[in-house]
């Protein structure tokens, strides 16, 4: 596992926050009811697993959504951009799923793929708006996007409720999407069975290696960075800062988009709710994304474990515990992981006892530290 | 006329928390702080004052009852935006990261405190603070009527909280160090100020009125607290920007957006507003695509602070 050339404090500073806020976690259980404290803290970590395969399916399941909405606001942060507005982004996305999944009947097996792209492009419109106007307006894009936030829930809300093909006003929710625009499970049904896994996951880790080609192994990509870094640099340097902020701000919009289609396509009874109420999911993305370290394998990985700390919190109910105790966890997670600081100076400490040659300190320290980092994955 | 009476209201109760969180915003970020967590701190506030006039419901009532939940708000601001503060001063932390923790944080610790204590998430509390007509001011004709009818004292509170930023920040040796440390901590140190201990005050200050935000939010438009504040700390962020980090046209800016959302919240009893048959929807976007199409106009010469964001370290040059 060890590699030299690879910078570590980032990946132990994940894993001194996630022990951190697992612990802050146990002593809060310990606090409400310390006879079920531990049983339930146990549930947490290993809850995922009461089912078995099926369990570890419906894992993945949850993290799809979750690893694009946090792949979103990742790779923006990466181009210097905070895309507060992935929840924006991402109820459009679905809703244009939504719309071509019920209303374009004669698609055939390109019908769910048809889906996906009116997903990806109404996303990618909606990202658009707030990258055009920081680029020739100036305009704060955590404002422009928290607007189009609230613009693009009540249009969603607005269309899908006046539009009787597909509403279910019984529900006051969408109506399902034809089973042609199902994405189909690509064989994920047969390695996790009876759990809601479907081709989404694949998609969302292809969209996962892509974005991480393009950021550290192309032009294009390091242009943007540039861009993030420093504008009049950039621009100095020959770069179109304008068309890289809109361009980031566009793929931002059309991942969290491809996030929305994912969810509603799955086809596992997921509708959207006319509720005035922004989606959570892209809240939950700004936190998937810097516990991943904006970076796109990170972010692959913290959605997955943030699913899996949510799927073990379910079944803390048994223990008349409410699931709200995992959303307090993630955010202590995140919060110690801002202290990057910290984990260095330790580093540094570390390194000079080591140097030292005192084995018995760094030894236990190493092993401990390389067993979390397994636990993490 | 009754129809402009009622609107002015409505927009006070839309307007008013916006404009105190925005200005507690606003004292973070010329310290040299972004504080994203507002959201958070808010629902905070709100939980913790709720709860109080919850529990007391039975023993207490009127405004005695809601100045010591205004203390209470303000008090568990201050509290919880030391989290953000020691993140983002001591640790040098990405702002927006230890801001998204609290703001993640806070609802769910606000469920899962309330589920313990009462069972249900829902923190219900009776209204007994509605000021009908304040003596004397409110019989007089038009002002009295705008100002002094079917308010609140938290309306007064929030306008106070103006006047007093206004000469805080602009006429006090304290404002212009705050704003020193916002623009360029490195030059404040430099002539003697401590910039850690302003930073500090600037959190501090934006949590506690942060946290009255929340229970001036929660008041007068609903008789439950469900754990959440529906975004308006970040819709006091964008007022925030939108006013330029200066109070008064953060006034301008909460009274904007507060008066497009009364007419959305409204317009149904307004008769000239219900005949042109705008759809429901249509009525609730205004005030979102308002306020883009006049940051489009307004935001060329934005003026942020030029340090806030940026983690104060004393040795760098």
């Amino acid at each position: 596992m060890r590699k030299k050339k690879f910078d570590y404090t980032g990946v132990l500073s994940s894993v001194f926050a996630i022990v951190i806020g697992l612990l802050m976690g146990l002593v809060i259980l310990i606090i409400c009811n310390p006879s079920q404290a531990f049983p339930g803290f146990i549930t947490i970590l290993t809850g995922a697993f009461t089912h078995g395969a099926k369990g570890v399916g419906q894992v993945f399941y949850y993290s799809t959504t979750i690893i694009l909405t946090g792949l979103s606001v990742g790779f923006a942060f990466k181009t210097g951009l905070f895309n507060i507005g992935a929840s924006g982004q991402f109820i459009v996305g679905g809703f244009g799923a939504v719309y071509v999944g019920i209303m374009c009947e004669n698609l055939g097996s390109m019908h769910w793929i048809v889906a996906l792209l009116a997903g990806v492009c109404l996303g990618a419109v909606w990202g658009a708006v707030p990258g055009l106007l920081k680029a020739f307006f100036n305009v704060n894009e955590v404002i422009s996007a928290i607007m189009m936030n609230y613009i693009g829930m009540y249009a969603v809300n607005w269309f899908v409720k006046s539009y009787k093909p597909i509403f279910n006003n019984i529900r006051n929710e969408s109506k399902p999407v034809l089973s042609s625009a199902n994405i189909p499970k690509m064989g994920l049904d047969k390695l996790f069975p009876e759990s809601s896994i479907n081709g989404g996951f694949i998609i969302a880790v292809l969209a996962v290696i892509v974005i991480y080609l393009v950021l550290d192994k192309t032009t294009f990509g390091y242009e943007l960075k540039a861009v993030g870094y420093n504008r009049d640099a950039s621009r100095y340097a020959g770069i179109n800062e304008k068309k890289s902020i809109i361009l980031s701000m566009v793929i931002a919009g059309a991942i969290a988009g491809l996030a929305g289609a994912c969810l509603y396509l799955a086809g596992t009874g997921k509708h959207i709710e006319i509720v005035d109420v922004i989606a959570d999911e892209g809240f939950t993305g700004i936190s998937v994304a810097l516990l991943g370290l904006c970076h796109p394998i990170g972010i692959l990985f913290s959605g997955i474990f943030i699913a899996y700390l949510t799927a073990g919190g379910f079944y803390l109910q048994l223990f008349e515990f409410s699931t709200e105790i995992i959303d307090i966890i993630v955010a202590i997670i995140i919060y110690f992981s801002a202290f990057a600081l910290i984990v260095k100076m330790l580093m540094q400490k570390f390194g000079k006892n080591r140097q030292a040659a005192k084995k018995q300190e760094s030894g236990p320290g190493a092993e401990e530290a390389s067993q979390k980092g397994g636990n993490r994955a | 006329m009754s129809v402009i009476y009622f609107i002015f209201q409505q927009t006070m109760f839309f307007s008013i928390p916006l404009l105190i969180v925005a200005l507690g915003g606003m004292y973070s970020e010329r310290s040299g702080v972004v504080n994203i967590a507002l959201e958070g701190i808010m629902t905070m506030g709100a939980f913790t004052s709720i709860l109080f006039l919850n529990l007391t419901g039975k023993s207490m009532s009127g405004q005695f009852q809601l100045l010591i939940a205004i203390v209470i708000a303000m008090a568990t601001g201050v509290v919880f935006s030391l989290f953000h503060a020691y993140a983002a001063i001591n640790m040098k932390a990405d702002q927006t990261i230890s801001g998204t923790a609290l703001n993640m944080f806070a609802p769910a610790f606000a469920i899962f405190v309330a589920r313990i204590i009462q069972g249900v998430q829902q923190i219900q509390f009776s209204n007994t603070f509605r000021i009908e007509s304040v003596p004397v001011l409110g019989s007089i004709p038009v002002i009295g009527d705008l100002f002094f009818k079917n308010t609140y004292i938290t309306t007064y509170l929030g306008i106070g909280i103006l006047i007093l930023s206004v000469i805080v920040l602009y006429r006090t040796r304290f404002g212009l160090r705050l704003r020193a440390c916002g623009e360029h901590p490195h030059a404040a140190d430099a002539a003697g100020v401590n910039v850690y201990r302003m930073q500090y005050a600037g959190v501090m200050i934006s949590g506690a009125l942060g946290g009255l935000g929340g229970l001036v939010f929660v008041v007068p438009t609903s008789t439950n607290f469900n754990a959440t504040v529906s975004g308006y700390g970040f819709l006091a962020l964008a007022v925030l920007i939108f006013g330029q980090w200066k109070p008064v046209r953060i006034m301008w800016a909460s009274l904007f957006f507060g008066l497009t959302k009364a007419i959305a919240a409204a317009y149904s009893g307004i008769p000239f507003l219900s005949n042109l048959g705008i759809p429901s929807y249509l009525y609730k976007m205004i005030p979102y695509i308002a306020t883009l199409i006049v940051l489009i106009f307004t935001s060329r010469n934005s003026q942020a602070p030029r340090a806030s964001g940026v983690p104060y370290d004393k040795s760098a040059r």
